[in-house]
């Protein structure tokens, strides 16, 4: 339906756009992080609730703070799931059941979003304004605040392991950066459509005499901070496809570029605090070369539409909107897999077999082109560390990176993060590909059924939240199983960076010599491209070659 | 230095770092409970203020968007299910609508509950080789030549398509114009009237780059009834 010039006219829009906010974004937030000044409202905030703002932090601290932070989130939230039937504003949403429950709070607490249910149904009002929306905030800050932590750690020398503050990151960034930026686009997509009321749902006459139901809730709201802080919940099951969340091309186009904003913005603030805006823009530059190919790529595929039912159809409209077309449904899906958000405005599961696998091997990059807010750029200094550390093994030299030296417990970090979300994925995966309970979800036959199950785990495992969602996963089997894959695929990670943060901050920073690997030129830009292809190329293309490779090519 | 987390611990941790497990425990029970009580006051703020705000504002500034974009019978603007003096709401300018018969335009396939279904939004998420969305596209591509009196190959790919949310309120404005002939029969107006409406109701793409032309369903059979009742 699209062509290819309108497609890449589109992106170019979003690219501008992108390339504008970063500098005042990337610029504020560095300022938000490194001010010593507390607003009024946080100080009376913080004496409220006794927490003092200003103790600097050791990384193992810092670490207790962000576990149990999340651990009363994920038993508020199971609570309220449980008992929203009794809650006000409930709209007659029956309880959650314990494995859903379970699966649900894990699920937004660690910015996943990864949905069982149907929001218009299964979830009331309340449940989705102070539960859900609430950890899309939350569990956004949780993710910038520990990549600040590590920033820290890389900026200071001799710091005793200390990385700052975990309540004063958290509430800065919900009050400074999450909270002004949400109402403010919430009020936006209401003029465009979405709506925001806190009727239920009610009952109404067609024009052709049929019924259909009005359907009532605070979505704007929650709409906003669902892209913003890269979550990607929907408040009804159709998620952004839906037209009261995306109503039209250009809040389409908003909701796209508010998913990439913080992520994009984050390499700037990163190069200010550790005082070299050039580290920036190589990791920016990194991760929207990244990007820029997974967009191309899942264009071309939506476009071309190969395989036998879009060739039956004319084109590969099959689970996607008019309004939007081929096109902004590739940059969509190719933009919320590159992040961790998981928002879709096209079912993933009726991409094209070469669109659903660019879809798959985003996630599994670990979500860094440019990723989740936080997580993506953390994911990124990681892999950064390991390209550091491959180039010094080459010309011999010790590795280092911004004067810190990589040494024997640096790399095992390093090592520990990459393979840690692999083995989630792969052995959920494997889990369920060998179980009857497994099995027993898929919708698709073949090929495309074990792409299903593999979607699942690398999106619980990677905090995306997107699905091939022809899988049932209302399962006790799929919920539990996938809440265990995205718990660890959150916490494992942070813990070792947090670690490695902690490290750094030990250490004295040394002033770079004749020997030191620039990190900021191409070459070394390049290198990073082909490390994190060639460790992701490793670990799934066995798995790929079974499930998506295997379809394009039938 | 002092490095306890809270001005209330009574216990200050010396540098900050658990040296053993019991001290660990105490660290993070401190650390849960310091949790606890920022979790409940960013759950009033977000959980209840900022959404309340936001619908003060909405509410004030755009009902009609904020309320789901109704519509009355005659096309006017309403801003509850009930309605206004113009009659009840008959369904959201953003939402389509199941249409059958010859009389009036279809919207594409849907597979949200029986089609259209708002309370159960959603893809059909059946994949580009499965044999079952095969034959329904063919099935599909049949029915709606034979019931429009066109070639199979004449049939567009919106029209044998189901959407992402199951709700698409538009169709491509190909389907819109291959439907015209059928329309204008059953109605008994001249083709060229249905033609000329259609094309009134051709949406281009946003600043002619974004998105996709359309034609709203429920918008150009409201204005059908209005021209012929």
């Amino acid at each position: 339906m699209s062509t290819p010039w309108i497609a890449v006219a589109q992106i170019l829009v979003l690219v501008v756009a992108l390339a504008a906010v970063h500098v005042p974004l990337g610029g504020y937030m560095a300022r938000v992080f490194t001010s010593t000044r507390h607003l009024r409202v946080e100080r009376a905030g913080y004496r409220a609730l006794r927490v003092d703002p200003d103790a600097d932090q050791r990384w193992s601290m810092y670490l207790m703070s962000v576990l149990g932070f999340s651990l009363v989130s994920v038993l508020l939230l199971y609570g309220l799931e449980r008992l929203q039937s009794h809650l006000p504003l409930s709209i007659g949403a029956p309880a959650m059941d314990p494995a859903g429950a379970w699966n649900t709070a894990v699920s937004f607490v660690t910015n996943t979003n990864w949905q069982w249910y149907s929001g218009e149904t299964a979830a009331g009002h309340l449940l989705q304004m102070a539960g859900f929306a609430v950890q899309n905030f939350l569990s956004a800050a949780v993710g910038i605040a520990v990549v600040v932590a590590l920033i820290r750690g890389l900026a200071r020398s001799g710091a005793d392991g200390r990385v700052g503050n975990f309540w004063s990151d958290l509430v800065r960034t919900v009050v400074r950066i999450l909270l002004p930026l949400s109402v403010v686009v919430a009020v936006v997509l209401i003029a465009m459509g979405v709506i925001q009321n806190l009727s239920a749902h009610t009952e109404i006459t067609t024009l052709a005499g049929g019924s259909q139901h009005v359907l009532g809730g605070p979505v704007a709201s929650q709409e906003a901070i669902k892209e913003i802080g890269t979550n990607g919940g929907g408040f009804f099951n159709a998620n952004s496809a839906h037209p009261f969340e995306n109503p039209t091309p250009l809040s389409d186009l908003l909701e796209i570029f508010l998913l990439l904003a913080i992520p994009f913005s984050l390499p700037r603030t990163f190069g200010i605090m550790v005082g070299d805006r050039r580290q920036g823009w190589a990791i920016a530059g990194v991760m929207g070369a990244l990007w820029a190919g997974a967009v191309g790529l899942l264009t071309w595929a939506e476009l071309a539409g190969p395989g036998v039912v879009p060739a039956a159809a004319g084109a590969a409209m099959e689970g996607k909107e008019t309004r939007f077309g081929t096109a902004a449904s590739a940059l969509f899906a190719a933009s919320t897999t590159s992040t961790s958000t998981g928002a879709v405005n096209s079912m993933h599961d009726s991409l094209t077999a070469a669109g659903g696998g660019v879809a798959i091997f985003n996630m599994q990059l670990g979500e860094i082109s440019p990723g989740g807010v936080g997580s993506g750029l953390y994911g990124m200094l990681v892999l950064v560390i390991v390209a550091v550390f491959i180039a010094g093994l080459m010309v011999g030299r010790t590795p280092e990176y911004l004067g810190k030296k990589i040494g024997r417990q640096e790399i095992t970090l390093v090592a520990l993060y990459v393979l840690t979300t692999p083995a989630i994925v792969l052995t959920g995966t494997a889990v369920a590909i060998a179980t009857h309970a497994g099995q027993a979800g898929i919708l698709n036959p073949g090929t495309h059924g074990l792409s299903e199950v593999l979607y699942a785990f690398t999106s619980a495992g990677n905090n995306n939240g997107s699905a091939f969602a022809g899988l049932t996963v209302s399962t006790p089997f799929y919920d539990t199983l996938l809440g265990l894959a995205m718990l660890l695929g959150r916490f494992v990670p942070m813990a070792l960076v947090l670690a490695l943060a902690g490290r750094f901050a030990t250490q004295k920073t040394v002033p770079p010599s004749a020997g030191t690997l620039p990190t900021h030129r191409p070459l070394f830009a390049g290198l990073l491209i082909a490390v994190a292809l060639v460790v992701v190329g490793l670990t799934y293309i066995p798995v790929l070659a079974l499930g998506p490779i295997a379809e394009a090519l039938s | 230095m002092t490095t306890s987390d809270l001005t209330s611990s009574p216990i200050p941790v010396r540098g900050g770092a658990p040296r053993s497990l019991g001290s660990s425990v105490i660290a993070f029970t401190r650390q849960t409970w310091a949790g606890l009580r920022v979790l409940l006051g960013l759950t009033v703020i977000l959980g209840i203020g900022y959404p309340l705000a936001v619908t003060g504002l909405g509410q004030l500034a755009f009902p009609w968007q904020a309320n789901g974009s109704l519509l009355a019978a005659d096309g006017s603007h309403v801003t509850s299910a009930a309605g206004s003096a113009h009659g009840p709401a008959i369904g959201s300018a953003l939402i389509g609508q199941g249409f059958s018969g010859p009389t009036w335009f279809h919207s594409r396939p849907s597979a949200a509950g029986n089609g259209y279904d708002t309370l159960a939004s959603g893809g059909s998420n059946l994949g580009p080789t499965n044999p079952t969305l095969l034959k329904s596209v063919q099935e599909r591509r049949a029915q709606v030549a034979a019931e429009d009196g066109v070639a199979p190959g004449a049939v567009p790919p919106d029209a044998v398509t189901a959407s992402a949310s199951g709700l698409d309120p538009d169709i491509s404005p190909a389907y819109a114009r291959e439907q015209v002939a059928r329309v204008a029969a059953a109605r008994g107006i001249p083709v060229a009237r249905v033609a000329a409406l259609v094309e009134q109701h051709v949406q281009g793409r946003t600043f002619g780059l974004l998105g996709e032309p359309r034609v709203d369903v429920l918008a150009l059979n409201l204005a059908l009834t209005t021209m012929a009742p």
